[in-house]
């Protein structure tokens, strides 16, 4: 029976696979293609130019402060995001105080914190940037309201409008809306270890730190690790894109301080006409995109704990 | 609890992340677009020319527009279309027109696919960029309707109707006119004459009396100037004529050739310096460098700052606000005299066509296309859109006899006292890329949030301007 076995499966498989070789292989063969082109996006006239863009791009000073910031956002947006999201659950299921009856339980209102911590998930991604936008306006926003109260009429930043600052200011809106899905996400996972350990770790004396650490963060792993994935896509990609786009000064700026890779890419296509250099740029956001996930798996990986 | 399907169901979750990744990078977007084909050439018989039919207009073919739906919105030309239905009874059915804002997004597969449509207002932020499209010969010649006699005076041709310069931004260094721009806009430093009023001042003529002004306005707690620190390009719309009244014309004229040096010409340094003043010296808002354009724009209109550069579009735009004092007056200045050194007058100022209609090449009924702008260039349409959106259109004239809102007014007086003293840099229409994101955040952002000296811009400046010159994937253009 094990002679055509693979053949078997795939029979079944067949449909999927076509949908996703159409889908998704394609597009990425014609992608390199396109890179390897001076094709304008505005019309299907194109000519071969063999290595020319990547040469380009090499020399390119823009691209490369784009690389900078999408990968300090690589490195700086999952673990903020994912340590927050795990703090808070923690906190959520097993942080109170002890109560009689319960082994562990959350602090006095969890429910409600729970439900607040994932509003911002229901809010759409411009949405969550243009209010972040209004709490950034320097002149009247938030923020600078806020300092002012507070008699600190001598600190007011420019926020978005400072090349120090800017990239940090997108962070912070980019944590706030994605922290909460990962509080849910971190709090379903953390519902499924079993009562048992806690109790052991606690009769052994151990405190909510030693808990979160030795029992907590082992057993749910696997689920960091798919956040993990997550939000490195989401720091690379789609939602990078959003944010700066509608925050930042420019967009991209002040002095391509918060340029990033999708955004260089759009650009290149949309404003400059130049569709053969952006696939080319967006090759390399694949290449960076794989090494990421090539690197996250293989750190990630673990011994399975069973229970 | 401890069942093994837990893990079986999260490493599903897992490995589809995995695959997700290989999805997900927005290379896959554009590579879409390419591959639909080019055929094309799916043309409209033409129809019978006549006197009242000049461009041999098939009058049952379909007419398909799109227009920029931005700070004028798309009215003016619906009522045109509504004019070319009933001039063509039998197209009334097949003439639609769609607007967006996502004037690239939209039409890009079209062109792409040769089937764009048969007149594209391509303005906003997502313009397709005309270099690239004169160089793929996407486009239509338009002289064929410049030619054509003017709706109202069969005796005129459009082209001796139109505003001067019109034609020639149009055109990329041929004969052929590639490009309409149907409005007109006159930049300028904005302000209002009531606030000035209220601290007893008018519009400073030199530059002493504008630094006076807002040391005046200062300890009143009111700024000097404010723009939108988001879009520093702004700034160049009294910066790039200030340049040219110190230095002259063909200052501007070897910056927007790229020329070596260009920007190290000493008129730069001079306007340059004296922008920064207006820094050092505390007059510009705080946070401006933060704000956006209707940000800024709100804020000069409640009276925080008295000066902002912009275009006549601010008064359509900025409308709500500054409707809300009713002693606003709103106005135009041209540039003020730095000295009395100055190459040219007082009253230069900048003043060029603005929504750069065109009609593709590839399109289905490019005669059509050319009739309806044949209509707007008509006054009954120019008038219609004086008053609907208050900005200027190409077509001298047509403000007879129209009771113009102030600031429009105040444009059209300030154009009539220029005269000739009409400056056109053409860097942001030639090479977007460097005017706005290079030159405008790049460098004069920098130095009006007071990040770089007069020196240092210029230096960068320089740099990007003799990058773009060597880069040789970007069309190059001489005027």
């Amino acid at each position: 029976m094990q002679h055509g076995k693979y053949r078997f499966i795939a029979g079944f498989l067949i449909v999927p696979l076509v949908i996703y070789a159409v889908f998704v292989i394609s597009p990425f063969v014609q992608a390199i293609y396109y890179s390897l082109t001076d094709w304008t996006g505005l019309s299907p006239n194109l000519r071969m130019v063999g290595f020319d863009n990547y040469v380009r791009l090499f020399h390119d000073s823009v691209f490369w402060a784009a690389v900078g910031n999408s990968v300090t956002l690589l490195l700086l947006l999952p673990v903020v995001t994912l340590s927050l999201g795990l703090f808070f659950a923690f906190m959520l299921n097993v942080g109170g105080r002890r109560r009689k009856k319960a082994v562990i339980g959350g602090v006095r209102g969890s429910g409600v914190y729970k439900i607040i911590y994932f509003f911002p998930q229901v809010l759409s991604v411009p949405i969550v940037a243009l209010l972040f936008q209004f709490a950034y306006n320097p002149e009247s926003g938030a923020l600078n309201s806020f300092l002012g109260a507070i008699g600190l009429d001598g600190v007011q930043p420019d926020w978005l409008g400072d090349p120090q600052l800017a990239l940090w200011c997108v962070m912070g809106a980019m944590v706030w809306a994605n922290v909460g899905f990962y509080v849910v996400l971190f709090s379903a996972g953390m519902s499924s270890i079993p009562k048992d350990f806690y109790e052991a770790a606690l009769l052994d004396g151990a405190n909510r730190v030693n808990t979160f650490f030795r029992i907590t963060l082992p057993l749910l792993w696997d689920t960091v690790q798919t956040g993990w994935i997550y939000m490195g896509i989401l720091a690379l990609d789609v939602s990078a894109f959003a944010f700066v786009q509608i925050m930042s000064v420019g967009p991209g700026g002040p002095d391509y301080s918060t340029e990033v890779l999708p955004l260089y890419v759009y650009q290149r296509t949309f404003r400059d006409g130049q569709a053969g250099y952006a696939t080319a740029i967006g090759v390399s956001l694949l290449i960076v995109t794989l090494v990421f996930s090539a690197v996250v798996m293989r750190l990630g990986r673990r011994e399975r704990l069973e229970f | 609890m401890g069942s093994t399907s837990e893990f079986n169901r999260r490493d599903l979750v897992k490995r589809a992340a995995a695959l997700g990744i290989v999805a997900l990078p927005a290379m896959s977007l554009l590579s879409a677009c390419a591959s639909s084909g080019g055929g094309g050439g799916d043309k409209a018989a033409k129809g019978t020319k006549s006197a009242k039919n000049p461009l041999a207009v098939n009058d049952s073919a379909g007419l398909d527009v799109v227009i920029f739906d931005g700070g004028f919105g798309d009215a003016y030309a619906k009522n045109a279309l509504a004019e070319y239905t009933k001039e063509f009874p039998k197209a009334a059915g097949k003439a639609k027109l769609t607007s967006t804002q996502k004037i690239q997004s939209t039409l890009q597969p079209r062109f792409n696919g040769g089937n764009p449509p048969d007149l594209v207002d391509n303005s906003g932020a997502e313009q397709m960029d005309f270099g690239t499209l004169v160089s793929k010969d996407q486009l239509t010649d338009l002289n064929a309707l410049l030619d054509a006699p003017s709706i109202d005076d069969p005796s005129k041709k459009v082209r001796e109707t139109l505003r001067p310069g019109v034609v020639e931004m149009g055109q990329f260094g041929g004969k052929e006119t590639w490009i309409l721009y149907y409005a007109y806009t006159v930049y300028g430093v904005w302000y209002s004459r009531g606030n000035l009023a209220k601290l007893d001042a008018e519009y400073p003529e030199t530059w002493d009396d504008m630094l006076a002004l807002c040391a005046k306005a200062k300890k009143k707690g009111i700024a000097g100037w404010t723009y939108p620190g988001k879009y520093p390009y702004y700034f160049p719309f009294s910066l790039y004529p200030f340049i040219g009244k110190i230095g002259g014309p063909e200052v501007l004229r070897r910056i927007d050739n790229l020329e070596p040096n260009a920007w190290h010409d000493p008129a730069v340094k001079a306007a340059f310096e004296a922008y920064y003043e207006l820094y050092r010296k505390g007059y510009i808002l705080k946070g401006s460098p933060g704000l956006d354009h209707l940000q800024s724009q709100n804020a000069w209109a409640e009276g925080k700052a008295l000066f902002i550069p912009n275009g006549s579009w601010v008064e359509n735009e900025s409308a709500k606000q500054i409707a809300q004092d009713p002693h606003f007056q709103l106005a135009v200045g041209a540039p003020s005299s730095l000295s009395a050194a100055d190459k040219m007058p007082f009253g230069t100022l900048w003043a060029s066509g603005g929504e750069p209609y065109i009609v593709p090449k590839e399109a289905h009924n490019a005669e059509g296309g050319m009739e309806l702008l044949r209509v707007m260039l008509g006054r009954k349409a120019a008038q219609n859109f004086i008053k609907q959106v208050s900005s200027l259109t190409s077509l001298d004239g047509g403000t007879d006899g129209v009771q113009l809102p102030p600031g429009l007014e105040s444009a059209q007086s300030v154009l009539e006292k220029a005269g000739k003293n009409v400056l056109n840099p053409r860097l942001q229409d030639w090479y977007v890329a460097l005017q706005k994101e290079k030159i405008g955040v790049g460098a004069i952002g920098e130095m009006m949030a007071g990040r770089m000296t007069p020196d240092e811009a210029i230096k960068k400046i320089q740099k990007y301007a003799d990058d773009t010159r060597a880069d040789s994937s970007v069309t190059k253009y001489k005027r």
